[in-house]
């Protein structure tokens, strides 16, 4: 089956419609308290409704919602693009809850909803599982639920958590991942437990938004200097969402500043940049790139790695025009890589199915 | 290459380091537990003076949170930017194939083979009944 795969896309956006939706998915308690207490909806500020980055205009519904039914994704991205497989990422407000009950049981509530609605829809779709990282006994709780399903092929977290991602007490969700062949993938986006600047609030959403790669920065340190993938050296990162191209001069300094000290992380016994080409993968959409491709291609080479960079489109987000779903001057021949080698190599359970 | 005296052992006692130039070249000599070592006091990275640098242990871990400690005073850390030297090997820790303090070789000979030459000890006069540190520069 291999050789009928040509694109796997590795960042779609699957909304939950209303919490009417996710009604069913709950149970007797949790449906009851959200109808008693009056909640509407989970929405977070990540992805404002009107916000232009949060749906192309020509793939906003009538209502102006995007990305809440299945034909639209068909349509506008699968058909359209010819996408083999496409890893939908629900964002919906589950990182925000502040009560650990009720954070395990909207991630239970959108997995399924995920499952059945989108999944068991059309068979070109796998998805992320969502987990609850306000308890880590419940993260690993949901992976091990979902994972039984193996159209569930990656963890979904958020670029800005409570803290840091590389900190041990996160570890027993690493372990469930690695154990389960699953990619953690971490998307852009709060759970707005603090300011999405180190330095406090920003005031408009071009700040908050292009703060997002420092967010992504800080948690790719984390995971390096902490020693995820020296104790889960089978575990893949994925960034979702991330752009692209301030990687290569966060590594040179990353890297630069581990020499001077990288006797507090003696278990690091190679540069980080080294450790990050192995173990981190990073979506191609949005890529954040000049509009020229010759510098395009120089910044390819600076990544130092063919093996990094994984097809997306970010559906229904609106980082392109048309269909340039490939950011101009990204190599030709790196083209098969980006759209389904890297993928496979990334996802193991995709791989798995396509063998 | 000759063999250049630069101190008596009586004056460089153990864990203590000299800066020395022989030749024009400035050379940091360390005597760590009785055993001498001489780098160019020169860090390969920005050029900073390793004589001034913190000797410290060699850091390993196996996995996150285990911290090995060995070779306790044989790692010199380039006092501008904290990279570690094996003062035995002159190579660093960040990259040792490629980026290394130059080392020069050091022994302890008597006085009286010294007096005999062919070494050159322009500084100070040399005993026949001690014993002095010789770098071949």
């Amino acid at each position: 089956m291999t050789a009928s795969w040509s694109t796997i896309d590795c960042d779609v956006h699957v909304n939950v419609p209303s919490m009417q939706a996710l009604l069913p998915h709950l149970d007797d308690h949790w449906r009851d308290h959200v109808v008693d207490r009056g909640m509407n909806s989970l929405e977070s500020m990540n992805y404002p409704p009107n916000a232009p980055l949060t749906a192309r205009p020509d793939w906003r519904g009538k209502a102006g919602a995007p990305a809440d039914t299945l034909e639209a994704l068909q349509s506008h991205a699968l058909d359209r693009w010819s996408i083999d497989v496409a890893i939908c990422n629900c964002l919906y407000g589950v990182q925000l809850l502040y009560s650990e009950d009720m954070a395990a049981a909207f991630a239970k509530a959108v997995n399924d909803f995920v499952a059945k609605e989108w999944l068991d829809r059309d068979a070109r779709l796998r998805a992320s599982i969502v987990v609850p990282m306000q308890n880590t006994d419940f993260a690993v709780a949901e992976i091990e639920r979902c994972a039984a399903d193996r159209r569930f092929v990656q963890v979904l977290v958020l670029a800005m958590g409570e803290m840091p991602l590389g900190r041990r007490q996160y570890w027993p969700v690493y372990a469930a991942a690695e154990r389960h062949g699953l990619p953690l993938g971490i998307h852009a986006g709060s759970s707005f437990r603090h300011p999405v600047t180190s330095l406090g609030w920003p005031s408009w959403y071009a700040e908050d938004y292009a703060a997002q790669s420092q967010g992504f920065q800080t948690q790719v340190a984390s995971l390096v200097c902490e020693g995820v993938f020296v104790k889960y050296p089978k575990l893949k990162v994925v960034l979702l969402e991330s752009g692209v191209t301030w990687l290569p001069a966060f590594l040179w300094r990353l890297s630069k500043f581990w020499r001077g000290v990288r006797l507090e992380v003696p278990w690091l016994d190679r540069s980080p940049a080294d450790i990050v080409r192995d173990h981190v993968r990073l979506t191609i959409q949005p890529f954040d790139a000049p509009d020229d491709p010759a510098e395009v291609a120089r910044l390819i080479e600076h990544m130092r790695s063919d093996d990094m960079l994984l097809f997306s489109s970010d559906f229904p987000h609106w980082q392109f025009d048309g269909d340039d779903v490939f950011p101009a001057g990204i190599p030709q021949q790196l083209h098969g890589k980006i759209r389904r080698d890297n993928a496979l190599a990334t996802y193991s359970r995709l791989a798995a199915q396509a063998a | 290459m000759a063999k250049h005296v630069i101190a008596s052992v009586r004056e460089f006692p153990a864990d203590t380091r000299k800066l020395v130039e022989v030749k024009g070249r400035q050379i940091a000599v360390f005597n760590i537990k009785g055993e001498f070592f001489a780098l160019a006091n020169r860090c390969p990275h920005q050029g900073g003076s390793l004589c001034e640098g913190r000797l410290t242990g060699l850091v390993e871990a196996s996995e996150p949170g285990q911290y090995r400690y060995s070779r306790r005073g044989e790692i010199i850390r380039c006092p501008w930017h904290g990279w570690e030297f094996d003062v035995r090997t002159g190579k660093s820790y960040c990259d040792p194939a490629r980026i290394r303090a130059r080392q020069f070789a050091v022994s302890v000979a008597p006085g009286a083979t010294l007096v005999e030459g062919p070494y050159v000890a322009e500084t100070f006069p040399v005993r026949i009944e001690d014993d002095y540190v010789v770098v071949d520069v």
